[in-house]
Protein backbone atom coordinates (compact mmCIF):
# COMPACT_ATOMS: atom_id res chain seq x y z
CA UNK A 1 0.00 0.00 0.00
CA UNK A 2 3.11 2.49 0.73
CA UNK A 3 4.16 1.97 -2.69
CA UNK A 4 0.89 2.77 -4.25
CA UNK A 5 0.63 5.68 -1.98
CA UNK A 6 4.43 6.89 -3.50
CA UNK A 7 3.07 5.98 -6.90
CA UNK A 8 -0.22 8.54 -6.79
CA UNK A 9 2.04 11.38 -4.61
CA UNK A 10 3.88 11.01 -7.68
CA UNK A 11 1.96 11.18 -10.38
CA UNK A 12 0.42 14.37 -8.74
CA UNK A 13 3.69 16.24 -8.24
CA UNK A 14 4.36 15.38 -11.06
CA UNK A 15 1.63 17.67 -12.70
CA UNK A 16 3.60 20.54 -10.98
CA UNK A 17 7.00 19.42 -12.37
CA UNK A 18 5.14 19.31 -16.00
CA UNK A 19 3.72 22.89 -15.14
CA UNK A 20 6.98 23.70 -14.85
CA UNK A 21 8.37 22.24 -18.08
CA UNK A 22 5.82 23.43 -20.51
CA UNK A 23 6.84 26.87 -20.88
CA UNK A 24 10.36 25.29 -21.62
CA UNK A 25 9.31 23.51 -24.11
CA UNK A 26 7.53 26.09 -25.55
CA UNK A 27 10.24 28.25 -25.52
CA UNK A 28 12.47 25.75 -27.71
CA UNK A 29 10.09 24.66 -29.64
CA UNK A 30 8.81 27.80 -31.47
CA UNK A 31 12.39 29.91 -31.15
CA UNK A 32 14.88 27.52 -30.09
CA UNK A 33 15.65 29.62 -26.78
CA UNK A 34 16.79 27.18 -24.31
CA UNK A 35 15.77 29.66 -21.45
CA UNK A 36 18.07 29.40 -18.39
CA UNK A 37 16.53 31.69 -16.38
CA UNK A 38 13.20 29.90 -16.72
CA UNK A 39 13.32 29.19 -13.12
CA UNK A 40 14.31 31.63 -11.73
CA UNK A 41 11.30 33.82 -13.40
CA UNK A 42 8.97 31.18 -11.40
CA UNK A 43 10.66 32.09 -8.49
CA UNK A 44 9.93 35.74 -9.12
CA UNK A 45 6.55 35.21 -10.15
CA UNK A 46 5.96 33.22 -6.52
CA UNK A 47 7.53 36.37 -4.93
CA UNK A 48 5.34 39.22 -6.68
CA UNK A 49 2.50 36.79 -5.63
CA UNK A 50 3.57 37.24 -2.08
CA UNK A 51 4.41 40.76 -2.59
CA UNK A 52 0.76 40.79 -4.38
CA UNK A 53 -1.14 39.19 -1.54
CA UNK A 54 1.03 41.11 1.72
CA UNK A 55 -0.34 44.69 0.12
CA UNK A 56 -3.74 44.12 -1.38
CA UNK A 57 -5.16 41.15 1.44
CA UNK A 58 -6.91 39.53 -1.44
CA UNK A 59 -6.82 35.78 -1.14
CA UNK A 60 -4.11 33.43 -1.88
CA UNK A 61 -5.48 31.88 -5.35
CA UNK A 62 -6.77 35.38 -6.30
CA UNK A 63 -3.43 36.49 -6.96
CA UNK A 64 -2.87 34.55 -9.91
CA UNK A 65 -5.26 37.26 -11.50
CA UNK A 66 -2.92 39.50 -11.20
CA UNK A 67 0.62 37.92 -11.57
CA UNK A 68 -0.19 35.50 -14.37
CA UNK A 69 -1.11 38.67 -16.24
CA UNK A 70 1.99 40.39 -15.09
CA UNK A 71 4.13 37.84 -16.12
CA UNK A 72 2.92 37.30 -19.61
CA UNK A 73 3.35 40.68 -19.96
CA UNK A 74 7.21 40.94 -19.21
CA UNK A 75 7.49 37.75 -21.54
CA UNK A 76 6.15 39.55 -24.10
CA UNK A 77 8.45 42.44 -23.26
CA UNK A 78 11.48 40.32 -22.28
CA UNK A 79 11.00 38.18 -26.04
CA UNK A 80 11.09 41.77 -28.12
CA UNK A 81 14.28 42.99 -26.49
CA UNK A 82 16.61 40.77 -24.80
CA UNK A 83 15.67 37.48 -26.34
CA UNK A 84 15.41 38.77 -30.38
CA UNK A 85 18.12 40.92 -30.00
CA UNK A 86 20.25 37.91 -28.73
CA UNK A 87 18.31 35.61 -31.18
CA UNK A 88 19.66 38.14 -33.97
CA UNK A 89 22.94 37.96 -32.86
CA UNK A 90 23.35 33.13 -32.82
CA UNK A 91 21.32 30.79 -31.02
CA UNK A 92 24.01 30.20 -28.33
CA UNK A 93 23.67 33.93 -27.74
CA UNK A 94 20.74 33.32 -25.99
CA UNK A 95 22.31 30.79 -23.92
CA UNK A 96 24.41 33.44 -22.21
CA UNK A 97 21.91 35.59 -21.92
CA UNK A 98 19.51 33.66 -20.34
CA UNK A 99 22.37 32.54 -18.11
CA UNK A 100 23.44 36.12 -17.55
CA UNK A 101 19.32 37.27 -16.44
CA UNK A 102 19.57 33.82 -13.99
CA UNK A 103 22.50 35.47 -12.30
CA UNK A 104 20.95 38.37 -12.39
CA UNK A 105 17.33 37.89 -11.18
CA UNK A 106 19.11 35.38 -8.12
CA UNK A 107 21.39 38.18 -7.19
CA UNK A 108 18.80 40.57 -7.19
CA UNK A 109 16.07 38.32 -5.00
CA UNK A 110 19.10 37.75 -2.59
CA UNK A 111 19.77 41.35 -2.44
CA UNK A 112 15.60 42.55 -1.77
CA UNK A 113 14.18 38.99 -0.18
CA UNK A 114 17.37 37.55 1.33
CA UNK A 115 18.08 33.84 1.36
CA UNK A 116 15.65 33.03 4.08
CA UNK A 117 12.25 30.90 2.45
CA UNK A 118 9.02 32.05 2.30
CA UNK A 119 5.68 29.91 1.31
CA UNK A 120 2.83 31.75 -0.28
CA UNK A 121 -0.49 31.62 1.81
CA UNK A 122 0.94 29.21 4.56
CA UNK A 123 -1.40 28.33 7.56
CA UNK A 124 -4.29 28.01 4.82
CA UNK A 125 -6.56 25.55 5.41
CA UNK A 126 -6.14 24.14 1.54
CA UNK A 127 -2.25 23.65 2.14
CA UNK A 128 -2.60 21.19 4.47
CA UNK A 129 -6.33 19.52 3.94
CA UNK A 130 -6.62 15.82 2.51
CA UNK A 131 -9.08 12.78 2.43
CA UNK A 132 -8.27 9.49 2.83
CA UNK A 133 -8.63 6.93 0.16
CA UNK A 134 -8.59 3.53 2.01
CA UNK A 135 -6.38 3.42 5.32
CA UNK A 136 -3.01 4.65 4.45
CA UNK A 137 -3.21 6.58 1.03
CA UNK A 138 -3.75 10.51 1.80
CA UNK A 139 -4.51 12.91 -1.07
CA UNK A 140 -4.17 16.59 -0.62
CA UNK A 141 -6.24 18.61 -2.16
CA UNK A 142 -3.35 21.74 -2.68
CA UNK A 143 -1.85 18.55 -4.77
CA UNK A 144 -4.36 17.24 -6.38
CA UNK A 145 -5.76 21.13 -7.40
CA UNK A 146 -2.30 21.92 -8.81
CA UNK A 147 -2.32 18.62 -10.78
CA UNK A 148 -5.56 19.43 -12.01
CA UNK A 149 -4.46 22.93 -13.03
CA UNK A 150 -1.73 21.51 -14.64
CA UNK A 151 -3.86 19.31 -16.73
CA UNK A 152 -5.80 21.84 -18.22
CA UNK A 153 -3.22 23.86 -18.69
CA UNK A 154 -1.80 21.36 -20.80
CA UNK A 155 -4.70 20.10 -22.46
CA UNK A 156 -5.56 23.86 -22.95
CA UNK A 157 -1.80 24.65 -24.82
CA UNK A 158 -2.46 21.37 -26.70
CA UNK A 159 -5.91 22.42 -27.81
CA UNK A 160 -4.58 26.33 -29.18
CA UNK A 161 -1.43 25.33 -31.01
CA UNK A 162 -3.14 22.39 -32.48
CA UNK A 163 -6.50 23.96 -33.71
CA UNK A 164 -6.82 27.77 -32.98
CA UNK A 165 -5.60 30.43 -36.16
CA UNK A 166 -3.16 31.49 -34.03
CA UNK A 167 -1.91 28.31 -32.88
CA UNK A 168 -1.26 27.36 -36.16
CA UNK A 169 0.46 30.37 -37.01
CA UNK A 170 2.96 29.89 -34.11
CA UNK A 171 3.75 26.32 -35.54
CA UNK A 172 4.18 27.46 -38.54
CA UNK A 173 6.61 30.31 -37.63
CA UNK A 174 8.32 27.03 -35.60
CA UNK A 175 8.80 25.25 -38.74
CA UNK A 176 10.48 27.76 -40.59
CA UNK A 177 10.05 31.82 -39.50
CA UNK A 178 11.11 33.00 -43.07
CA UNK A 179 8.78 31.62 -44.68
CA UNK A 180 6.22 32.51 -42.52
CA UNK A 181 7.04 35.84 -43.13
CA UNK A 182 6.60 35.37 -46.79
CA UNK A 183 3.06 34.40 -45.70
CA UNK A 184 2.81 38.08 -44.29
CA UNK A 185 3.20 37.06 -40.64
CA UNK A 186 5.43 38.90 -38.66
CA UNK A 187 7.48 36.49 -36.83
CA UNK A 188 8.88 38.82 -33.84
CA UNK A 189 5.16 39.38 -32.76
CA UNK A 190 4.37 35.73 -32.78
CA UNK A 191 7.44 34.92 -30.63
CA UNK A 192 6.85 37.26 -28.31
CA UNK A 193 2.83 36.09 -28.21
CA UNK A 194 4.67 32.48 -28.00
CA UNK A 195 6.87 33.64 -25.04
CA UNK A 196 3.61 35.59 -22.82
CA UNK A 197 1.69 32.23 -22.83
CA UNK A 198 5.20 30.40 -21.75
CA UNK A 199 5.21 33.27 -18.80
CA UNK A 200 1.61 32.49 -17.73
CA UNK A 201 2.35 28.82 -17.94
CA UNK A 202 5.79 29.94 -15.32
CA UNK A 203 3.71 31.91 -13.31
CA UNK A 204 1.13 29.31 -12.31
CA UNK A 205 4.08 27.02 -11.68
CA UNK A 206 5.97 29.35 -9.57
CA UNK A 207 2.77 29.80 -7.51
CA UNK A 208 2.22 26.75 -7.16
CA UNK A 209 5.68 25.67 -6.02
CA UNK A 210 5.44 28.73 -3.04
CA UNK A 211 2.24 27.20 -2.23
CA UNK A 212 3.69 23.03 -1.73
CA UNK A 213 7.04 24.27 -0.15
CA UNK A 214 9.29 26.72 0.17
CA UNK A 215 10.29 29.84 -1.81
CA UNK A 216 14.43 30.79 -1.71
CA UNK A 217 16.04 32.80 -4.29
CA UNK A 218 17.85 29.96 -5.13
CA UNK A 219 15.33 27.42 -6.01
CA UNK A 220 14.72 28.53 -9.65
CA UNK A 221 17.99 27.08 -10.75
CA UNK A 222 18.32 24.25 -7.73
CA UNK A 223 15.13 22.91 -8.59
CA UNK A 224 12.52 24.14 -11.16
CA UNK A 225 15.13 24.57 -14.11
CA UNK A 226 16.24 20.92 -13.11
CA UNK A 227 12.76 19.24 -12.53
CA UNK A 228 11.93 20.86 -15.88
CA UNK A 229 14.56 19.82 -17.97
CA UNK A 230 14.37 16.17 -16.66
CA UNK A 231 10.69 16.64 -17.50
CA UNK A 232 11.13 17.97 -21.00
CA UNK A 233 14.40 15.39 -21.43
CA UNK A 234 12.06 12.17 -20.27
CA UNK A 235 8.73 13.07 -22.03
CA UNK A 236 10.20 14.51 -25.43
CA UNK A 237 10.22 17.98 -26.95
CA UNK A 238 7.51 19.29 -28.72
CA UNK A 239 4.87 16.62 -27.63
CA UNK A 240 2.82 18.36 -24.35
CA UNK A 241 1.55 14.94 -23.72
CA UNK A 242 5.05 13.90 -23.52
CA UNK A 243 5.93 16.85 -20.99
CA UNK A 244 2.86 15.43 -18.95
CA UNK A 245 4.02 12.08 -19.43
CA UNK A 246 7.51 12.93 -18.36
CA UNK A 247 6.78 15.21 -15.32
CA UNK A 248 4.72 11.54 -14.08
CA UNK A 249 7.61 9.95 -14.62
CA UNK A 250 9.95 12.24 -12.60
CA UNK A 251 7.42 12.39 -9.79
CA UNK A 252 6.77 8.68 -9.71
CA UNK A 253 10.97 8.26 -9.50
CA UNK A 254 11.33 10.20 -6.82
CA UNK A 255 8.36 8.78 -4.88
CA UNK A 256 9.33 5.90 -5.43
CA UNK A 257 13.05 6.63 -4.67
CA UNK A 258 12.39 8.42 -1.17
CA UNK A 259 10.20 4.98 -0.39
CA UNK A 260 13.46 3.05 -0.83
CA UNK A 261 15.44 5.64 0.87
CA UNK A 262 14.29 9.27 2.06
CA UNK A 263 17.63 10.49 0.95
CA UNK A 264 17.15 8.96 -2.92
CA UNK A 265 14.43 11.00 -3.84
CA UNK A 266 16.19 13.37 -5.89
CA UNK A 267 19.26 10.60 -6.91
CA UNK A 268 15.85 8.40 -8.61
CA UNK A 269 14.54 10.33 -10.50
CA UNK A 270 17.95 11.55 -12.55
CA UNK A 271 18.73 8.02 -12.50
CA UNK A 272 15.67 7.75 -14.97
CA UNK A 273 16.08 11.12 -16.75
CA UNK A 274 20.07 9.64 -16.65
CA UNK A 275 18.51 6.33 -18.30
CA UNK A 276 16.32 8.04 -20.42
CA UNK A 277 19.07 10.18 -21.80
CA UNK A 278 20.78 7.37 -23.00
CA UNK A 279 19.04 4.92 -24.44
CA UNK A 280 16.11 7.18 -26.22
CA UNK A 281 17.75 10.59 -26.19
CA UNK A 282 14.52 11.72 -28.20
CA UNK A 283 12.18 11.64 -25.45
CA UNK A 284 9.94 8.85 -24.63
CA UNK A 285 7.29 10.34 -26.87
CA UNK A 286 8.94 12.58 -29.73
CA UNK A 287 7.19 14.19 -32.81
CA UNK A 288 8.05 12.66 -36.33
CA UNK A 289 9.67 15.39 -37.91
CA UNK A 290 12.72 16.42 -36.32
CA UNK A 291 12.13 20.52 -34.99
CA UNK B 1 27.88 47.69 -69.85
CA UNK B 2 24.46 46.33 -70.02
CA UNK B 3 21.24 48.74 -71.04
CA UNK B 4 19.76 50.38 -68.31
CA UNK B 5 16.05 50.00 -67.60
CA UNK B 6 15.03 53.91 -68.08
CA UNK B 7 17.19 53.79 -71.25
CA UNK B 8 15.14 50.99 -72.57
CA UNK B 9 11.79 52.30 -71.22
CA UNK B 10 11.65 54.81 -74.12
CA UNK B 11 12.32 52.38 -77.32
CA UNK B 12 10.77 49.41 -76.20
CA UNK B 13 8.13 50.05 -73.64
CA UNK B 14 5.43 50.74 -76.16
CA UNK B 15 5.66 46.84 -76.80
CA UNK B 16 5.32 45.74 -73.27
CA UNK B 17 1.53 44.87 -71.94
CA UNK B 18 0.36 47.15 -69.41
CA UNK B 19 3.09 49.74 -70.10
CA UNK B 20 3.09 52.86 -68.55
CA UNK B 21 3.84 52.92 -65.16
CA UNK B 22 5.80 49.50 -63.78
CA UNK B 23 4.38 47.97 -60.92
CA UNK B 24 7.93 47.03 -59.80
CA UNK B 25 10.95 49.16 -60.19
CA UNK B 26 14.54 47.94 -59.18
CA UNK B 27 17.05 50.76 -59.11
CA UNK B 28 20.75 49.89 -59.06
CA UNK B 29 20.52 47.59 -56.29
CA UNK B 30 23.59 46.40 -54.68
CA UNK B 31 23.84 43.31 -52.25
CA UNK B 32 26.77 41.79 -50.46
CA UNK B 33 26.67 37.97 -49.18
CA UNK B 34 29.83 38.96 -46.82
CA UNK B 35 32.61 39.92 -48.87
CA UNK B 36 30.69 38.42 -52.12
CA UNK B 37 29.19 41.27 -54.26
CA UNK B 38 26.44 38.34 -55.25
CA UNK B 39 24.51 41.59 -57.48
CA UNK B 40 26.36 44.51 -59.11
CA UNK B 41 23.91 46.86 -59.87
CA UNK B 42 21.10 45.40 -61.50
CA UNK B 43 18.12 47.23 -62.73
CA UNK B 44 14.40 45.66 -64.00
CA UNK B 45 11.31 47.34 -64.80
CA UNK B 46 8.68 44.53 -64.57
CA UNK B 47 4.86 46.26 -65.72
CA UNK B 48 1.30 44.61 -64.54
CA UNK B 49 0.37 41.37 -66.50
CA UNK B 50 4.07 40.87 -67.19
CA UNK B 51 5.75 37.59 -66.73
CA UNK B 52 9.37 38.57 -66.48
CA UNK B 53 11.91 35.77 -66.21
CA UNK B 54 15.96 35.86 -64.78
CA UNK B 55 17.75 33.16 -65.99
CA UNK B 56 21.40 33.21 -65.55
CA UNK B 57 24.11 30.38 -64.32
CA UNK B 58 24.21 29.25 -60.59
CA UNK B 59 25.70 31.78 -58.45
CA UNK B 60 24.59 34.67 -61.29
CA UNK B 61 22.85 35.89 -58.42
CA UNK B 62 19.21 35.32 -59.25
CA UNK B 63 17.98 34.05 -56.59
CA UNK B 64 19.77 37.22 -54.57
CA UNK B 65 17.81 39.51 -56.31
CA UNK B 66 14.16 37.84 -55.80
CA UNK B 67 15.10 37.16 -52.29
CA UNK B 68 15.97 41.06 -52.03
CA UNK B 69 12.84 42.06 -53.64
CA UNK B 70 10.65 40.40 -51.57
CA UNK B 71 12.70 41.78 -48.27
CA UNK B 72 14.71 38.76 -47.13
CA UNK B 73 18.03 40.53 -48.57
CA UNK B 74 19.17 44.17 -47.39
CA UNK B 75 20.85 45.85 -50.46
CA UNK B 76 23.99 47.95 -49.71
CA UNK B 77 22.67 50.92 -51.97
CA UNK B 78 19.70 50.79 -54.64
CA UNK B 79 16.46 51.05 -54.24
CA UNK B 80 12.81 48.71 -54.98
CA UNK B 81 9.97 50.62 -55.59
CA UNK B 82 6.55 49.07 -55.66
CA UNK B 83 3.54 50.25 -57.08
CA UNK B 84 5.41 53.50 -56.81
CA UNK B 85 6.31 53.10 -53.61
CA UNK B 86 9.56 52.87 -52.29
CA UNK B 87 9.70 49.39 -50.06
CA UNK B 88 13.59 49.25 -49.60
CA UNK B 89 13.01 49.32 -45.84
CA UNK B 90 10.15 47.39 -45.55
CA UNK B 91 10.04 43.99 -43.91
CA UNK B 92 9.42 41.11 -45.92
CA UNK B 93 5.94 40.43 -43.93
CA UNK B 94 4.60 44.07 -44.99
CA UNK B 95 5.95 43.78 -48.27
CA UNK B 96 3.54 39.88 -48.48
CA UNK B 97 0.69 42.01 -47.47
CA UNK B 98 0.79 44.73 -49.96
CA UNK B 99 0.94 42.06 -52.80
CA UNK B 100 4.62 41.15 -53.30
CA UNK B 101 4.70 37.43 -52.49
CA UNK B 102 7.22 34.73 -53.20
CA UNK B 103 7.08 31.25 -53.52
CA UNK B 104 10.30 30.08 -52.23
CA UNK B 105 13.17 27.93 -53.72
CA UNK B 106 12.76 24.31 -52.51
CA UNK B 107 9.26 25.31 -51.30
CA UNK B 108 9.62 25.56 -47.70
CA UNK B 109 6.70 24.82 -46.54
CA UNK B 110 6.02 24.17 -42.80
CA UNK B 111 6.76 20.16 -42.42
CA UNK B 112 4.54 19.63 -39.12
CA UNK B 113 1.22 21.38 -40.54
CA UNK B 114 -1.55 19.91 -43.59
CA UNK B 115 -1.74 20.60 -47.15
CA UNK B 116 -5.06 23.04 -45.58
CA UNK B 117 -2.59 24.45 -42.52
CA UNK B 118 -0.38 25.59 -45.19
CA UNK B 119 -3.00 26.94 -47.38
CA UNK B 120 -4.59 28.71 -44.50
CA UNK B 121 -1.36 30.17 -42.96
CA UNK B 122 -1.00 31.28 -46.47
CA UNK B 123 -4.70 33.08 -46.74
CA UNK B 124 -3.94 34.67 -42.63
CA UNK B 125 -2.88 38.26 -44.12
CA UNK B 126 -4.81 37.97 -47.42
CA UNK B 127 -5.42 40.62 -49.39
CA UNK B 128 -9.02 41.04 -50.79
CA UNK B 129 -8.77 38.92 -53.95
CA UNK B 130 -9.76 36.11 -56.21
CA UNK B 131 -7.83 33.64 -54.81
CA UNK B 132 -9.25 31.43 -51.82
CA UNK B 133 -8.57 27.90 -50.27
CA UNK B 134 -11.65 27.04 -52.88
CA UNK B 135 -9.79 28.31 -55.72
CA UNK B 136 -6.57 26.46 -55.36
CA UNK B 137 -8.51 23.30 -54.64
CA UNK B 138 -10.06 23.70 -58.09
CA UNK B 139 -6.97 24.21 -59.93
CA UNK B 140 -5.44 21.14 -58.13
CA UNK B 141 -8.10 18.69 -57.99
CA UNK B 142 -6.02 16.13 -56.01
CA UNK B 143 -5.43 18.52 -53.48
CA UNK B 144 -8.79 18.84 -51.62
CA UNK B 145 -8.79 15.18 -50.82
CA UNK B 146 -5.36 15.24 -49.65
CA UNK B 147 -5.93 18.28 -47.57
CA UNK B 148 -5.68 16.60 -44.03
CA UNK B 149 -2.03 15.03 -44.95
CA UNK B 150 1.15 16.55 -43.79
CA UNK B 151 3.36 17.86 -46.81
CA UNK B 152 6.30 15.46 -46.26
CA UNK B 153 3.81 12.66 -47.54
CA UNK B 154 3.76 14.81 -50.89
CA UNK B 155 6.17 14.17 -53.95
CA UNK B 156 8.29 17.19 -54.87
CA UNK B 157 5.90 18.36 -57.50
CA UNK B 158 2.91 18.03 -55.26
CA UNK B 159 4.70 20.35 -52.70
CA UNK B 160 6.12 22.66 -55.05
CA UNK B 161 1.80 22.56 -56.29
CA UNK B 162 0.98 23.45 -52.60
CA UNK B 163 3.86 25.96 -52.25
CA UNK B 164 1.98 28.20 -55.26
CA UNK B 165 -1.21 27.81 -53.62
CA UNK B 166 0.49 29.06 -50.41
CA UNK B 167 1.24 32.30 -52.14
CA UNK B 168 -1.59 32.56 -53.95
CA UNK B 169 -4.22 32.54 -51.53
CA UNK B 170 -2.55 35.91 -50.09
CA UNK B 171 -4.00 37.26 -53.29
CA UNK B 172 -0.41 39.20 -54.44
CA UNK B 173 -0.17 41.59 -57.10
CA UNK B 174 2.97 40.35 -57.90
CA UNK B 175 4.10 36.51 -57.60
CA UNK B 176 7.88 35.71 -57.28
CA UNK B 177 8.96 32.66 -58.31
CA UNK B 178 11.89 31.02 -57.24
CA UNK B 179 13.53 28.12 -59.36
CA UNK B 180 10.02 26.48 -60.19
CA UNK B 181 11.72 23.37 -61.40
CA UNK B 182 14.16 22.34 -59.13
CA UNK B 183 14.65 18.89 -58.62
CA UNK B 184 11.18 18.37 -60.34
CA UNK B 185 10.96 15.45 -63.23
CA UNK B 186 10.54 18.13 -66.40
CA UNK B 187 6.69 16.68 -67.37
CA UNK B 188 6.10 17.69 -63.85
CA UNK B 189 7.94 21.10 -64.05
CA UNK B 190 5.91 20.99 -67.62
CA UNK B 191 2.32 20.65 -65.66
CA UNK B 192 3.22 23.34 -63.24
CA UNK B 193 4.36 25.87 -65.61
CA UNK B 194 1.52 25.10 -67.87
CA UNK B 195 -0.65 26.29 -64.70
CA UNK B 196 0.65 29.70 -65.81
CA UNK B 197 -1.65 31.10 -68.14
CA UNK B 198 -4.52 30.26 -65.43
CA UNK B 199 -2.79 32.22 -62.71
CA UNK B 200 -2.09 35.17 -65.13
CA UNK B 201 -5.85 35.14 -65.87
CA UNK B 202 -6.48 36.68 -62.31
CA UNK B 203 -4.77 39.61 -63.16
CA UNK B 204 -1.33 38.82 -61.22
CA UNK B 205 1.75 39.82 -62.46
CA UNK B 206 4.77 37.01 -62.26
CA UNK B 207 8.65 37.63 -61.83
CA UNK B 208 10.38 34.08 -61.88
CA UNK B 209 13.82 32.97 -61.96
CA UNK B 210 14.65 30.15 -63.58
CA UNK B 211 18.17 27.89 -64.78
CA UNK B 212 16.08 26.33 -67.46
CA UNK B 213 16.33 28.81 -69.78
CA UNK B 214 14.35 27.08 -72.94
CA UNK B 215 11.47 26.80 -70.01
CA UNK B 216 12.07 30.08 -69.21
CA UNK B 217 11.90 31.62 -73.13
CA UNK B 218 8.85 29.55 -73.33
CA UNK B 219 6.73 31.48 -70.98
CA UNK B 220 8.56 35.28 -70.46
CA UNK B 221 6.90 37.91 -71.92
CA UNK B 222 10.31 39.36 -71.32
CA UNK B 223 13.70 37.92 -69.66
CA UNK B 224 16.98 39.61 -68.25
CA UNK B 225 20.12 37.10 -67.93
CA UNK B 226 22.27 38.00 -64.86
CA UNK B 227 26.26 36.84 -64.72
CA UNK B 228 27.71 37.11 -61.45
CA UNK B 229 25.72 39.55 -60.33
CA UNK B 230 25.50 41.92 -63.43
CA UNK B 231 23.01 41.81 -66.63
CA UNK B 232 24.32 40.68 -69.40
CA UNK B 233 20.96 40.68 -71.54
CA UNK B 234 17.35 41.67 -71.80
CA UNK B 235 14.77 41.75 -74.04
CA UNK B 236 11.95 39.69 -75.35
CA UNK B 237 12.12 36.55 -76.32
CA UNK B 238 10.78 36.70 -79.58
CA UNK B 239 13.76 39.40 -80.14
CA UNK B 240 16.59 37.46 -78.37
CA UNK B 241 18.72 34.69 -80.81
CA UNK B 242 19.46 31.75 -79.25
CA UNK B 243 23.60 32.62 -79.74
CA UNK B 244 22.77 35.98 -77.96
CA UNK B 245 21.03 33.97 -74.81
CA UNK B 246 24.24 31.50 -74.74
CA UNK B 247 26.60 34.22 -74.44
CA UNK B 248 25.05 36.20 -71.76
CA UNK B 249 23.96 33.12 -70.04
CA UNK B 250 27.86 32.05 -70.07
CA UNK B 251 29.76 35.60 -70.05
CA UNK B 252 30.86 35.58 -73.94
CA UNK B 253 33.00 38.28 -74.83
CA UNK B 254 30.10 39.34 -77.76
CA UNK B 255 26.67 39.28 -75.80
CA UNK B 256 24.85 42.17 -76.43
CA UNK B 257 21.69 43.56 -75.45
CA UNK B 258 18.45 43.02 -77.48
CA UNK B 259 16.86 45.85 -76.94
CA UNK B 260 17.86 48.36 -78.34
CA UNK B 261 19.06 46.53 -80.72
CA UNK B 262 22.95 46.89 -81.55
CA UNK B 263 22.93 48.63 -77.83
CA UNK B 264 25.20 47.59 -74.74
CA UNK B 265 27.58 45.39 -75.97
CA UNK B 266 29.38 43.96 -72.84
CA UNK B 267 32.89 45.33 -72.09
Amino acid sequence: MAWVNAIIQGVLVGGLYALFACGLSLMFGVMKVVNLAHGDLAVVAGYIAIGVIAVTHIPVLWSIVIVVPLMAVLGYVLQRTLLQGALDRSILTTLLVTFGLSVVIENGLLQFFTANSRGIGAGLALESDSFSLGSQIQIGYLPLLIFVVAVVVLLGLQYFLSRSRYGRLIRAVADDKEAAQLAGADYRHVFGVAAAIAFATVALGGIAYGMTSQLDPTAGTDTILLFAFAAVVIGGLGSLWGTLLGGVILGVAQQIGAQINISDELLAGFLVFLVVLAVRPQGLISRGAPS
Amino acid sequence: MSTRAANRDGEAGGDRPGSGTPLLEVRDLVVYHGQLRALDGISLQVFPGEVYAIIGANGAGKSTLLRTIAGLHHPTTGSVAFDGQDVTRLRPERRATQGIVMVPEGRRLFGSLSVEENLKVGAAYARPGPWTIEQVYEMFGWMRERRGQPTAQLSGGEQQAVAIGRALVANPRMLLLDELSLGLAPVVVQRIYGMLPQILATGLTVLLVEQDVSQALRVASHIQCLLEGRTTLEGRPADVTVDQVEAAYFGLADAVSASPPGEGSEP
